[in-house]
């Protein structure tokens, strides 16, 4: 087990030391002390390591992660886990707006709420909040799935494109072009396997699942008007 | 850009060191802005037969003494000055409106930052850290205090374009944003009587809010006007005679970050200002929803 201390490191030199971590490593665990909401901790991490983060962090930590386990254990400011590649990012606290921002894959795991912005533009993250999300939440999501354990705010799934958005309590927002569409059992079968991911023990069935209602894909000559 | 800061103390034994514990919340928010600063102190409250008025003038060298001694003379009332750094603190049994009419006409260049009962407003051009050292804020006690970084969009870099804005007596407004609609909206309240010192767009939400109120609207209605009128993005943060106010517009994209234990309230645009305070690690922390009026300490 590594110790890094961000109060005398900087972030700097420990995103440094993280990246240059050889990938076929044996000593894989990593410990970041004193974050103090700095941002950019454990951001372009390319290497299969368990880091953990002893508190609360700032904007953007584990962005472009890819393959690394990352433990937040505290709040998490703007951005959280943006652009993720692979890997694991686990909030225990809450998470502050665009949580998971156009990330690519991977799962993050925000065990509070999530604020506005949950997953704008995704593109192919799993995502499992297991309180509430704020509103825009699935923005232009283009891929991967969001489970919303709560509610969901004001505006979900805005202009959504291929993401499945799952909520389990209150969606009376809908954004344009997102609409509630049937749960198949491979839709449950895909939900179950999110939940057991997240150590969470909600029922699927519980669930409504939300999505593209594919209006927006091509333009409609007869909104030529309101342009 | 800008950042904002608010700390409200629960446990009266903290009082004392309310300056010191506020310090470094201020200067972690340097890097959002430099250009210059200003904090809102609520300390030594008067009695209630005073006010207390924070006063500025560009010219260092001023003699406040000249002013305190017209004072006492013009309005035949008590008056005493303490100057500190470009500012200073009057208190006096005149009434609020006589001392200002007073000031126009014989105290040229001075102008009100603030008054009250309890607030003192301190704010200038230059790094936050030796803004709040010029007017030894780090020895202040008091109950609570808001403070903000200023990087300038909207109007220039000067001592009166900076926050805080004052709205009414002990009352006060640090803005992290841009206000869209603050040219008309400046003309109209200019029509309903309000005076304007600067170009600068919070300052126009500071008269409006100073405008509800003095049609009597309370707080939480000034600031819910402020939800329909206010035209931008905004995090508000708005300090009150025993607590403060925090509200976002509705899009919510200016950052805002709240934590609370059993000693304290704050309030900030990023965590990193908060992480210095005792206890912080055990707070507990979530975003401000937007066009949602949170209140500490207040009854607004």
């Amino acid at each position: 087990m590594h110790e890094l201390d961000l109060k005398a490191l900087g972030v700097t030199a420990i995103n440094q030391n993280l990246y240059h971590v050889p990938k076929d490593t044996n000593d894989r665990q990593w410990s970041i002390r004193n974050p103090m909401g700095q941002h950019a901790i454990a951001c372009g991490v390319d290497a299969p390591l368990m880091i953990d983060v002893m508190g609360h962090v700032g904007f953007y930590c584990g962005g472009m992660n890819k393959e690394a386990e990352i433990t937040i254990h505290g709040h998490a400011g703007v951005g959280v886990a943006e652009n993720m590649m692979s890997g694991v990012v686990w909030v225990k606290g809450n998470a502050s707006e665009s949580a998971g921002a156009t990330a690519n894959g991977g799962l993050l795991v925000i065990e509070g709420d999530a604020s506005s912005r949950c997953g704008i533009s995704m593109k192919g993250v799993d995502i499992v909040v297991g309180g509430s999300v704020g509103h825009m939440s699935a923005f232009m999501a283009q891929r991967g799935n969001l489970v919303v354990c709560g509610n969901a705010g004001e505006a979900l799934g805005d202009s959504i494109y291929e993401a499945r958005l799952y909520v389990k309590g209150r969606a009376d927002n809908l954004g344009s072009d997102c609409i509630e569409k049937e749960m198949r059992s491979e839709h449950l079968e895909d939900l179950a396997r999110l939940l057991e991911r997240a150590r969470l023990k909600h029922k699927p069935q519980a669930f409504r699942r939300y999505g593209s209602a594919r209006k927006l894909y091509n333009f409609n000559v007869d909104h030529a008007d309101a342009y | 850009m800008c950042g904002i800061v608010g700390l409200y103390l629960k446990n009266p034994k903290l009082q004392p060191q309310l300056g010191a514990m506020f310090r470094p919340m201020l200067i972690e928010m340097t890097n959002r802005g430099p250009d210059s600063a200003g904090v809102a102190v609520y300390r030594n409250p008067v009695k209630a037969n005073e006010v207390k008025f924070s006063l500025a003038h560009d010219d260092r060298a001023y003699k406040w003494r000249h002013v305190e001694a017209g004072l006492e003379e013009g309005l035949n009332c008590e008056a005493s000055i303490e100057q500190v750094g470009s500012h200073c603190i009057l208190v006096t049994n005149a009434k609020e409106e006589d001392v200002v009419t007073w000031l126009k006409a014989n105290a040229p260049g001075v102008r009100v930052v603030g008054s009250g009962h309890t607030v003192e407003i301190f704010k200038e051009t230059g790094l936050p850290e030796k803004v709040y050292d010029r007017f030894d804020l780090a020895s202040a006690s008091g109950t609570h205090i808001i403070g903000h970084t200023r990087m300038a969009t909207e109007s220039a870099v000067t001592t009166a374009g900076s926050h805080p804005f004052a709205t009414g007596a002990d009352l006060c407004l640090v803005h992290n944003g841009s206000l869209s609609n603050h040219n008309r909206l400046r003309e109209n309240l200019k029509r309903e009587g309000m005076e304007f010192q600067t170009e600068n767009d919070t300052e126009v939400a500071a008269a409006y809010m100073t405008w509800k109120l003095r049609n009597g609207a309370t707080l939480r209605e000034a600031l819910e006007g402020g939800l329909k009128d206010l035209d931008g993005f905004y995090t508000f943060l708005v300090g009150t005679a025993d607590g403060f106010a925090v509200v976002r517009d509705p899009i919510a994209c200016k950052h805002a970050v709240m934590a609370e234990t059993d000693d304290w309230v704050a309030m900030a645009t990023e965590w990193r200002a908060i992480a210095h305070l005792p206890g912080a690690d055990d707070a507990k922390i979530w975003e401000p929803e937007p066009s949602t009026i949170y209140t500490w300490g207040g009854n607004a």
